[in-house]
């Protein structure tokens, strides 16, 4: 076990380090950012400096090796635009967007649960084909689209809910979270229910496929066959069998949430870290985007560790290497 | 052809109500898509044919429409249809485009990667893992955002998101397949390497690729879409059906939703035929599952 945990550290540092690499890479494609931080009046020799001071006349390696000894001091950088330090920026934003892609993972798992066990235990039925076309349908569309298809009806025509930005926050542990009071909360559910359609729509079609295997098993015909009632059976001997797979997938299904909340939290305005990501992109605010990426992926690389030692724990037969 | 028609996928085909309606949407897709543009009335880029009178017209069947506009104008006078069937061109091109180029690219570094093994084996591998662990949605974002705005760009994006699955499936059958008798066979009558992974590797492990392929059309449209809806993917002069959306979320608060919400729908729908054939082949071409 001891063993197992130290590969793993170093297969995340490395990970973490080839990240940095492409950050670099790509970072020094978008060309030069002087002219992001000189006045738009600067001299030749004003330029000349600032490039100087910036270390861009340096040679690439030479580069590399400030960036990544200033990120492994965790100086990430001033903001261009905000001239506040990039990894406040993010922490400042990243309650707004867990509290998002926390409320979508819940939907999702609540929704897709019950139908998925339900289309996985008589899939020849004329509902669990439509379950099945639904999930597919929710595979197929565009999730900033519906999105906006959801703030015309409810918010634009309906006048249910507010069509963008975050209501009032609490504090609570320390953090700024907004789903405790009603007017925050009217804010928060058009977002968190875009978000969670595309997870929702592929945790139905995995469950399903895992009940479908799980009730083929002999001890579910044991179970019944010994006149166990049929939700027990489904929901205790099956969908607890079924839900182990699910535990590898959830680290993929949290990044994709990540990544698409920079499209959600763009629709509806929302103040988290993908629009900070969306909006640095814009303004060619450099030293965010690195800061994000290199977050959001210790933020993977954590959350994939976790699952995996999780995975062990549960499934017994699994022998961790 | 007769071949085909005989065969048992089609005639599974025959008796999958749900593979014939992804195929029809598909198939009207590609009518569309090639003979669209000389369909509709207006070539919604040359400005010399918009009428700036005719902006915001809704859909023909609201107050207001009228019957030259089916799905109602933009801003500039645009037929929201012509728009739609010159945006459908470029979504579709870039999503089978890139799944093209990511399909030969991955191929190619699997079957190197598990013919030969050893180092490049894991430098490729690694590197695949790597890019794994990263939504696509966001590498692609990132990608773009270096790169700058672009069809071509666009698809490079795709592409360096789109062959790690292909490396990974091609590398485990090509191990597969190199154990088998064949290959020996073939290389102890002193074949070079070149002719074996062609000739005889490669035939063998392409069948696992053709769902990947399929659903993978359907992932690009929706990349693509995002990615421009964002502002970051094709340039306003080669409008996808993503960009057409951004163009229509501006308006979309002052009630002119059908700007926006019919090239949503167009997306949708050939995504969802895609996914509907995807499925079928995976039924069918999976031994497991029969």
């Amino acid at each position: 076990m001891f063993g197992y945990f130290t590969k793993r550290l170093i297969q995340i540092v490395v990970v973490l380090w080839a990240v940095s690499v492409l950050v670099f890479v790509m970072m020094s494609f978008t060309g030069d950012p002087t002219y992001m931080m000189v006045p738009l009046d600067a001299t030749e020799e004003q330029i000349a400096q600032a490039r100087r001071l910036l270390g861009l006349n340096d040679s690439h390696l030479v580069q590399y090796g400030h960036f990544l000894s200033s990120l492994v001091r965790g100086d990430f950088g001033r903001s261009f635009v905000f001239r506040q330090p990039a990894m406040q920026l993010i922490l400042e934003r990243l309650p707004a967007t867990l509290e998002i892609v926390i409320l979508a993972m819940a939907i999702a798992l609540v929704v897709a649960i019950p139908l998925g066990v339900y289309a996985g235990a008589s899939p020849e039925r004329a509902s669990s084909h439509a379950v099945m076309a639904g999930s597919l349908v929710g595979i197929s569309l565009p999730g900033f689209w519906l999105g906006m298809v959801l703030i015309y009806v409810f918010a634009v025509k309906l006048q249910l809910v507010p069509s963008s930005g975050r209501g009032p926050t609490q504090e609570l542990f320390g953090l700024r979270v907004s789903f405790l009071s009603w007017e925050g909360f009217r804010h928060l559910i058009l977002p968190a229910l875009t978000l969670s359609v595309g997870t929702l729509a592929i945790l139905i079609r995995i469950i399903r496929a895992e009940m479908m295997e799980v009730m083929k098993q002999d001890y579910i015909k044991f179970a019944r066959a010994k006149g166990a009632d049929r939700r027990g059976v489904l929901f205790k001997h099956g969908l607890k069998n079924a839900l182990i797979p699910l535990v590898t997938v959830f680290g993929l299904m949290m990044g994709d949430l990540i990544a698409f909340a920079t499209l959600t939290e763009t629709i509806f305005a929302w103040p988290g870290i993908g629009k900070l990501l969306v909006d640095s992109i814009y303004r060619g605010d450099r030293p965010v985007i690195v800061v994000y990426l290199m977050f959001v992926a210790f933020m993977f690389v954590v959350v994939n560790f976790v699952v995996d030692i999780l995975y062990a724990v549960i499934d017994p037969r699994i022998k961790v290497k | 052809m007769k071949r085909f028609a005989a065969s048992e996928l089609f005639h599974s085909f025959r008796h999958n109500r749900s593979a014939m309606i992804g195929a029809a949407i598909v198939a009207m897709f590609v009518v569309m898509v090639s003979i669209g543009p000389w369909l509709v009335a207006q070539d919604p880029y040359d400005v010399a044919q918009l009428e700036l009178m005719d902006s915001f017209k809704p859909p023909v069947w609201l107050e207001g429409g009228v019957p030259q506009y089916l799905l109602g104008t933009d801003g500039q006078g645009r037929d929201v249809l012509a728009s739609i069937v010159y945006g459908s061109r470029i979504s579709l091109f870039i999503g089978f485009t890139a799944m093209l180029g990511s399909c030969v690219l991955g191929a190619a570094l699997g079957l190197l990667a598990g013919f030969y093994g050893g180092k490049l084996d894991s430098v490729i591998m690694r590197i695949a893992d790597i890019q794994l662990s990263f939504p696509s949605v966001l590498t692609a974002l990132f990608l773009m955002s270096a790169f700058g705005t672009g069809a071509d760009k666009v698809l490079i994006a795709l592409i360096s998101v789109g062959w790690v699955v292909y490396a990974r499936i091609v590398r485990g059958s090509t191990l597969r397949e190199s154990q088998k008798e064949y290959v020996q066979a073939a290389r102890v009558s002193g074949l070079p390497n070149r002719k074996i992974i062609l000739r005889h590797v490669l035939p063998n492990v392409l069948t696992p690729l053709i769902v990947v392929a399929t659903i993978q059309v359907g992932t690009f449209i929706l990349i693509e879409a995002s990615l421009s809806f964002l502002g970051v993917g094709v340039p306003i002069t080669e409008p996808s059906l993503g960009l057409l959306i951004k163009n229509g979320f501006d308006v979309l608060f002052s009630g002119l939703w059908w700007i926006s919400v019919f090239p949503g729908l167009f997306i949708m729908l050939i995504v969802f035929g895609i996914n509907l054939l995807g499925d079928f082949l995976r039924d069918e071409l999976n031994p497991r599952l029969k």
